[in-house]
């Protein structure tokens, strides 16, 4: 069945009441049902809940085949915890028929695909997926069709029990002994822990993993001792050097900072660019740089940002601590600068991912955006967007909060060179749609802009600004005449993943590749 | 094929940005950035042994890629090399606008180089003198021959300094006063005005040092270059900026060429601008600033 | 052109190719691509094609292509050729074969 973005749905996926894409904010106003998790009493008071290994704390929440084990991802390329639990889940205690529900996976994560390739990692659900991981599944290895869900579609489809989780596992940069955690004060710190959060209130079972025991209470926690079964301590849990890169550089290449001032006239040009405004950007070069120009337009203007969210690098740290943003708000921290400054800087705040950006609760941050920078692997005519799927059809990405804050926002600005190598950035179809093209307003790119015909009001200001544009297909058309014009990606009929929009409908899916050959 | 337009002798230069020709990934669209004049270098940034491999890359990137109204000039290897004359043929077939001498120093220089491009504007078919030339000074004997090096060509749009070997040659080195350079500047500027050639300096290697770059345009401004080369895209905003004429020079020139039109119309030969007789001799002034001010987006009169 | 001595042009850098031809019977061709799934077809009739107008007809040709536009794979391909008969100096035929 084809869905609001012209994706074919194949009607097996179609069960249990599961739709198809039908449009931006489609399920507004209906009601769902959270479910609630089946939870172990301690009412002897515990002088302590600490285990000796991850394998007795599996034992003892009774890890069994079949199960579904959470993470988060807010190691990034440094966890250690993904490897750590797997290993002893499958070769200690030989559990089989695993499913790994994180908010994101990468190429730390290499090691699953073997995991996966034997049969023993049956599952996937997951923001992002990457390296290896991403071949394997997108050469249909996987037993079941990976699940790949926005920040915001996650705690939505927890809390709807539409995955059940049965033990999560929280690795924290700090516990005390009875799991009052926190991404801060240890060795391997990671700043907020906002995507633990909802975890944490719905699985089973919860089990904190950290290197860095400390003394009771752990305040402020962000993951709270009333949720925590077990708590182990490890040597590790994660390299600090691949958990917060060092702080993030603003761009040199003129090619992203021409990009970024021209995303910062986009957004000066309109109504919403006032004095307490607010925005998100991605930790991308050219949407990184934007805040560059951004001060500049703030300064100039005698405007003050009323609060940002993120993903928090350091440039929205120093704008921060200049005073030039009132509040940042804060699911996930990039760099050092940002992870020293959650809960350090006056009004530097954590929050969960359900805050940030489930559609299904009564109003997230993401809601409250007027802007939002972000960039793309790929943007089709329609505005679509894919973050997911390489050129060659391969899963090498993740949609992240893009799909949230896009829909959320007031102004979603897409920014992203024509092309990159021979590959045309702007396209006829994107290979997977990960944000559809009605929460898509500017593309910005190297040649040019061009404005969603959906938003005649955002054309008014630009042409009021004197801020030339253009159609997005004479960019698409700009794009073939240097690189020429693509073949189509070629696939198997095995659907490998499901690409889920936030509210849950489906809205694309991504097939096993096809080995390529001329 | 791309077939540019027949290039012009005296344009607008503010930017001349140097490209290596060799590598595909930059030459491919340097035209985005908005530099007046791009220079694809067959000299310098191109290994000995991978000269004959950028000559196949530039034959290919002048026919088919558009740099639309962006000036395409192709730095050569020098006379004392073996390559330049193949360098030539390559830039004439391919159709560049012009070609940059490496370390001119006699009109003899210029005139070998106009000749061997007539040589090959003939072999290809090219309109014979369609191959502008510009000359770059990096030895004090460039220096003092500006004039002659001036007058030598008709196809000579202008001279630039080259910096780096002119202040080795000197014994010196890059100062922030421009001390190092003055004298070669101004004679220069002196002979190429004198020729009624168009003048250049030289790059600016410092990209992170944005107030001495800052400081060594206005002084370029004062002394009366046309422009610059640069060797990276983001240097090209500051030249424009700093070169462009202010806001009350654009409104003067603009009442001035005004008066100057109405009163030939009307057949008188004397005018005045807000009370105040004006010199004829004002008037090409006056047009090149309202030129300026229209590529810098300051100007949308129909004047020029 | 007959394929005298094997010769490489180009580079692994980024938008670059790197073009080796050898002696060898007919054309025989290797190509790999970062780009190969959208852009392999495209590659190889660019690079035949460009064999084609050299009037090369024997030749072991490898190509590893790092997203090269044609005109660079064009000019890379030229050049190796030209390399291996020992003529990519001078007189090369601008507009000519080379187009």
């Amino acid at each position: 069945m084809k869905n609001a973005v012209g994706r074919d749905i194949p009607d097996f996926l179609l069960e249990n009441g599961k739709e198809v894409y039908q449009g931006k904010n489609y399920m507004d106003g209906k009601y769902m049902q959270k479910v609630g998790p089946r939870t172990r009493r301690y009412e002897t008071p515990q002088e302590s809940k600490l285990v000796d290994t991850i394998a007795d704390a599996l034992r003892q929440c009774g890890a069994k085949d079949g199960m579904t084990f959470s993470f988060h991802h807010h190691l990034r390329d440094g966890d250690f915890v993904v490897n750590m639990v797997m290993k002893a889940a499958i070769d200690e205690l030989g559990l089989k028929d695993l499913t790994i529900a994180a908010s994101s996976l990468g190429s730390a994560h290499d090691p699953i695909a073997d995991y996966i390739e034997q049969g023993k990692v049956i599952g996937i659900q997951t923001s992002g997926i990457r390296g290896r991981m991403g071949q394997v599944v997108s050469e249909g290895k996987l037993k079941t069709p990976a699940i790949i869900r926005s920040h915001g579609g996650r705690p939505r489809a927890i809390e709807a029990g539409e995955v059940h989780i049965d033990i999560a596992f929280v690795g924290a940069s700090t516990s005390d002994c009875v799991g009052n955690s926190r991404g801060i004060g240890g060795k391997s710190n990671c700043g907020a822990l906002g995507y633990a959060m909802t975890d944490a209130k719905y699985a089973d079972h919860v089990v904190v993993i950290t290197d860095c025991l400390v003394d009771f209470p752990n305040m402020p926690a962000s993951i709270e001792a009333i949720d925590v079964d077990a708590v182990v301590v490890v040597d590790s849990i994660g390299n600090p050097k691949k958990i917060a890169s060092a702080a993030a550089r603003i761009s040199q290449n003129p090619r992203e900072l021409m990009m970024a001032e021209d995303v910062v006239k986009v957004i000066a040009s309109t109504p919403y660019f006032k004095d307490g405004f607010s925005f998100q950007t991605g930790a991308g070069g050219p949407s990184l740089a934007a805040n560059l120009f951004l001060e500049k337009y703030i300064d100039e203007r005698g405007i003050k940002m009323g609060w940002a969210i993120g993903g928090i690098t350091r440039p929205m740290v120093e704008l921060l601590k200049k005073g030039k943003v009132g509040k940042v708000i804060d699911v996930q921290d990039f760099d050092l600068d940002a992870v020293n400054s959650i809960n350090q800087t006056p009004n530097h705040f954590e929050m969960s991912a359900s805050q940030y950006a489930n559609p299904a609760n009564k109003g997230a941050f993401v809601n409250k955006l007027d802007f939002v920078v972000l960039a793309a692997l790929e943007i089709d005519t329609g505005f679509n967007v894919n973050v997911l799927t390489g050129s060659d059809g391969v899963l090498r990405g993740a949609p992240g909060g893009h799909p949230d804050t896009a829909a959320g926002s007031k102004v979603c600005v897409i920014v992203t060179p024509l092309v990159r190598g021979r590959m045309a950035t702007v396209c006829e179809h994107v290979v997977t749609v990960t944000t559809p093209g009605d929460c898509v307003d500017v593309l910005v790119t190297d040649y040019g802009i061009a404005v969603n015909p959906l938003r005649p009001d955002l054309i008014e200001c630009l042409d009021k600004a004197g801020i030339p544009h253009v159609t997005i297909e004479s960019l698409k058309e700009k794009a073939y005449s240097i690189v020429g014009r693509p073949d189509d990606v070629q696939f198997e009929d095995k659907v490998v993943a499901i690409l889920e929009a936030r509210d849950g409908t489906i809205l694309d899916v991504v097939r096993q590749i096809k080995p390529f050959t001329l | 094929m791309i077939k540019r337009p027949k290039p012009e002798r005296f344009r607008l230069r503010r930017t001349m940005m140097f490209m290596n020709a060799q590598r595909p990934g930059l030459i491919k669209d340097a035209y985005i950035y908005g530099s007046d004049s791009i220079m694809l270098d067959l000299e310098d940034a191109v290994a000995e042994n991978q000269k004959d491999a950028a000559r196949f890359s530039l034959y290919h990137a002048l026919t088919t890629i558009d740099y639309g109204s962006t000036e395409v000039i192709v730095r050569i290897n020098g006379l004392d090399t073996p390559h330049w004359q193949e360098d030539i043929r390559v830039c004439v077939a391919g159709g560049a606008d012009g070609i940059r001498i490496a370390k001119c120093e006699s009109a003899d220089n210029v005139k070998t180089i106009d000749a061997a491009l007539t040589e090959a504007e003939k072999e290809f078919g090219v309109e014979v003198g369609r191959t502008l030339i510009i000359a770059a000074l990096e030895s004090p004997k460039g220096i003092l021959n500006a004039y002659e090096i001036c007058c030598a060509s008709e196809r000579l749009f202008g001279v630039a300094i080259s910096g780096g070997d002119f202040r080795r040659c000197m014994q010196t080195k890059f100062d922030p006063s421009g001390i190092d350079m003055l004298a070669a500047r101004g004679q220069m500027l002196l002979a190429a005005r004198a020729a009624g050639i168009q003048c250049f300096d030289t790059v600016f290697t410092d990209l992170d040092d944005d107030e001495g770059f800052e400081a060594e345009l206005r002084q370029i401004k004062a002394m009366g270059f046309d422009g610059k080369s640069i060797i990276n895209p983001k240097q090209i905003r500051p030249v424009h900026e700093l070169l462009a004429p202010t806001q009350k020079e654009v409104q003067q020139a603009e009442a001035m060429v005004n008066a100057f039109r109405e009163a030939a119309a009307a057949g008188i030969g004397v005018f005045t601008v807000n009370g105040k007789m004006v010199d004829v001799a004002h008037i090409p002034g006056a047009e090149r600033t309202l030129k300026l001010a229209k590529a810098c987006g300051m100007y949308e009169g129909d004047l020029v | 052109m007959e394929i005298l001595k094997s010769a490489t042009a180009g580079t692994l850098e980024s938008s670059d190719a790197l073009v080796t031809v050898e002696p060898g019977e007919g054309i025989e061709l290797e190509l790999s691509s970062s780009v190969i799934n959208q852009y392999g077809r495209q590659i190889r009739a660019t690079i035949l094609e460009t064999l084609d107008r050299l009037q090369v007809q024997n030749a072991r040709v490898t190509v590893v292509d790092k997203g090269a536009l044609d005109c660079t794979l064009k000019a890379r391909v030229e050049c190796a050729v030209f390399r291996s008969c020992g003529k990519s100096a001078s007189n090369i035929p601008w507009g000519g074969v080379i187009r």
